[in-house]
């Protein structure tokens, strides 16, 4: 007995912080600074900032298939190796796909990163807040619950992480697309330059910025500055870029507050009946495969969309049989992604005496969003919105005929411009959009795997003809040639940007999570990953995660001192 | 940008649209299979490293010999190709050879530049008019040549000497400036 009782005293901490991620990360240092003893589990392996990022600087003739994939990662990795950034250089940052299974009841590309930092690492760094006009959505045309907050909610705490992470971009005030704290921008190339000035000539309802981006383009608390190697999946030995690695863990270390463990994967969060509220998770060492569990009053759930739905669901006691918080029966449902691979490219014949420096920009063009943005742009085929990415490069040679020196000449010199741009679109929460444990089918730790089942609809379908035809539409204003369109239509969970499974909302009957990210039933356990997004928007959903993390710390530790949790 | 768009960007920096085999092979979709020993084979090399230099010759920067190009082909066509890719390759060296007998009586290896060059002009051609043909169909084969003039390019634009010599490579380019003078003939950059 008095053993139990000593090992419940070593394995107890203030708060416990579930992922290491890009939400995770925010969840450790907040709470860490804030003096509290936080135990991080994060399931994968340890990543050490910058001595763990063994590819880092490597030219391209020191990767033996020049980054091209080989039929054996393709066969190992078919799901990862769809997704840009997986390469011979980033692939130790990808999940297995064949040890790592789940169930595609619809095509559903679930990207991972199974190590301290996630997908921190490898992510797109596009940085974009929401406004009220997303905040404002559901309440507004009646798909999914309404926000419980509003942009005047979350402002403060955008402010408070852009300043900490550095972000760079271009102030434009416009009201669908919030201005952030920008370091200076990066700049855009000749013929970028010429398409934002034709675009803002010839449509009275758009613009075209430099992407907002999470890079720190001058020195930022001792970081950066950015070098324009644009490497920035293999990890970045110069903290260019945010990352839990680089930037939350360390100054969660920092404080001396922090406990890491790795290979730690969470089974499930414990609830004590008695009390009332949740005391802890139970975790399976990997390298064991020992059952552990550790106890704290606060608890944060940070383990990605998907992966803390699977907590969720796994956490079944007499009080929440159907899983833990899950007296809505909404947990695992209203699955989001971008819809994206859609959009238009061509070519242009002008600025032969023109090209850009060595620098290679990790960071492109933004067209935010233009419809359904007020009474003059609404479209009557579609709700909700889009936003485009690209950019112009300059490409190398102009004919791929010939052989010999004048080819080999042609080859060697910089050739036509060309400018491409792809839309990223809102998907709504559908309830049918779901993920559920399937028992039948287990993974090598013994665990259920998850069934995923999740499409795009109608509403999405309606709105990709116009990110299309809009693609088109302003190219061809633009001057550009040969114009092109494309849809490639890949399937949810491509995007990388899967939301809702725990959604906020203000009535417990409907939503999994209150205004402050707390599970409505358990006042003590937090969820601020995409779980938590009751709409999906169109903007890259990372820095919302961000600042709802930071808020929700504050809130938490500030209901604790008051003895509220 | 997903994968797809990547590599089609990276058609684009080659000049061309990709084949789909290439498209196929740089995405990857098959099992890997058993080594191909044909393709290690010193007479293969022998041709390959041939035929890279007739198209990216040694000038006042090194060639696609200088660069090993000739195992760059070998082993991208044994890892990242289906093996009937493969074979289309290993068959296709073969017409090679035949197309220099036919003209030159004499086996490619054996030509001298001049007549390697004429040799494959005329492959080239062969290349650009298949490419162009009316009757298309899914599944088509791709042109052995296609599938040699892109993996000696990218072999050769990736490699040390051609990124480095070629072209100009800058590792750490430490800023970003959008526009600066160009003037024909100077090096585009390696990445």
């Amino acid at each position: 007995m008095q053993l139990n009782i000593r090992a419940e005293k070593e394995n107890t901490y203030d708060a416990i912080v579930v992922g290491s991620g890009i939400s995770g990360g925010w969840a450790a240092k907040e709470l860490c600074e804030k003096g509290l003893k936080t135990l991080v589990l994060e399931r994968g392996r340890n990543v050490e900032h910058i001595k763990d990022y063994t590819t880092a600087m490597k030219a391209p003739w020191e990767f033996p298939h020049r980054l091209n994939h080989t039929l054996e990662q393709k066969d190992n990795y078919p799901i990862q190796s769809q997704c840009y950034a997986f390469d011979e250089a980033t692939q130790q940052f990808w999940v297995n796909d064949k040890e790592n299974p789940y169930n595609q009841i619809k095509p559903f590309n679930w990207l991972r990163g199974y190590h301290v930092g996630g997908r921190s690492l490898m992510w797109g760094r596009q940085v974009y807040r929401w406004s009220d006009i997303d905040f404002g959505a559901n309440g507004r045309d009646g798909f999914g619950v309404d926000w419980p907050i509003r942009y005047k909610d979350v402002e403060s705490w955008y402010d408070y992480v852009e300043t900490y992470i550095g972000i760079s971009g271009q102030a434009e005030g416009l009201p669908q697309l919030p201005d952030g704290k920008f370091l200076k921008a990066m700049e855009m190339n000749c013929l970028e330059k010429h398409v934002a000035g034709r675009i803002k000539e010839q449509f009275n309802d758009r613009i075209m910025t430099i992407g907002r981006v999470a890079h720190v383009t001058e020195k930022h608390n001792d970081r950066g500055p950015c070098q324009f190697r644009n490497l920035c999946a293999r990890g970045c030995p110069f903290t260019g870029y945010f990352s839990s690695n680089g930037v939350t863990l360390p100054a969660a270390a920092k404080t001396g507050n922090m406990t890491l463990r790795p290979d730690s994967i969470v089974l499930e969060v414990i609830y004590d009946d008695k009390k009332g509220k949740a005391t802890g998770v139970k975790i399976l060492d990997s390298t064991t495969m020992q059952t552990v569990e550790y106890y704290a009053n606060i608890i944060f759930l940070n383990a990605s969309t998907i992966g803390t739905a699977s907590i969720l669901l796994n956490s079944v006691s007499s009080r929440f049989p159907n899983g833990f918080g899950n007296d809505s029966e909404q947990v695992g449902h209203n699955l989001m992604d971008h819809h994206f691979g859609v959009g238009a490219g061509g070519e242009y014949d002008g600025f032969q005496d023109q090209y850009y420096n060595s620098g290679r920009r990790p960071n492109g063009i933004y067209i935010p969003r233009f419809r359904n943005v007020n009474a003059a742009t609404k479209r009557t085929d579609y709700v909700r919105g889009f936003g485009y990415q690209g950019g112009a490069d300059r490409n190398r040679g102009t004919s791929f005929d010939g052989i010999g020196a004048a080819f080999k000449d042609s080859m060697s010199e910089a050739g036509t411009w060309s400018f491409g741009i792809g839309s990223w679109g809102e998907h709504l929460p559908y309830y049918e959009n779901k993920v559920t444990l399937n028992k039948d089918k287990k993974d090598k730790y013994g665990l259920p795997t998850l069934d995923i089942d999740c499409s795009f609809k109608e509403n999405e379908l309606a709105m990709r003809k116009d990110m299309a035809a809009s693609a088109k539409e302003m190219l061809e204003a633009a001057g550009l040639k040969n114009v092109n369109t494309y849809d490639e239509m890949p399937p949810p969970g491509h995007c990388i940007h899967e939301m809702g499974t725990a959604r906020m909302g203000r009535d417990p009957k409907t939503s999994v999570l209150n205004s402050w990210n707390q599970v409505h039933a358990a006042k003590n356990v937090f969820i601020t990953d995409g779980a938590c997004m009751a709409s999906s928007a169109c903007q890259n959903p990372s820095i919302t995660y961000m600042a709802l993390t930071a808020r929700a710390v504050d809130h938490a530790v500030k209901e604790l001192k008051k003895g509220n949790l | 940008m997903n994968r797809r768009e990547a590599i089609r960007n990276v058609a684009l920096l080659l000049g061309t649209a990709i084949s789909a085999s290439t498209l196929s092979a740089l995405e990857g979709c098959n099992p890997k299979g058993p080594d191909n020993y044909a393709l290690q084979a010193p007479e293969t090399k022998k041709i390959l490293a041939e035929i890279a230099e007739t198209i990216i010759p040694e000038t006042s920067t090194p060639g696609a010999k200088a660069a090993k190009v000739d195992e760059f082909i070998a082993m991208m066509l044994n890892d990242c190709y289906k093996p009937e890719d493969q074979k289309n390759v290993l068959d296709g060296l073969k017409k090679v050879d035949e197309a220099s007998e036919k003209q030159f009586k004499k086996s490619f290896v054996d030509l001298s530049d001049e007549q390697r060059n004429t040799v494959l002009t005329a492959i080239d051609k062969e290349r650009v008019d298949y490419n162009k043909r009316d009757n298309k169909k899914e599944g088509d084969p791709t042109h052995y040549f296609q599938i040699l003039k892109e993996l000696t390019l990218t072999g050769y634009f990736t490699s040390e000497p051609g990124a480095t010599k070629a072209l100009r490579y800058v590792p750490v380019p430490g800023k970003y400036e959008g526009c600066i003078p160009y003037k024909k003939g100077d090096k585009a950059w390696a990445v």
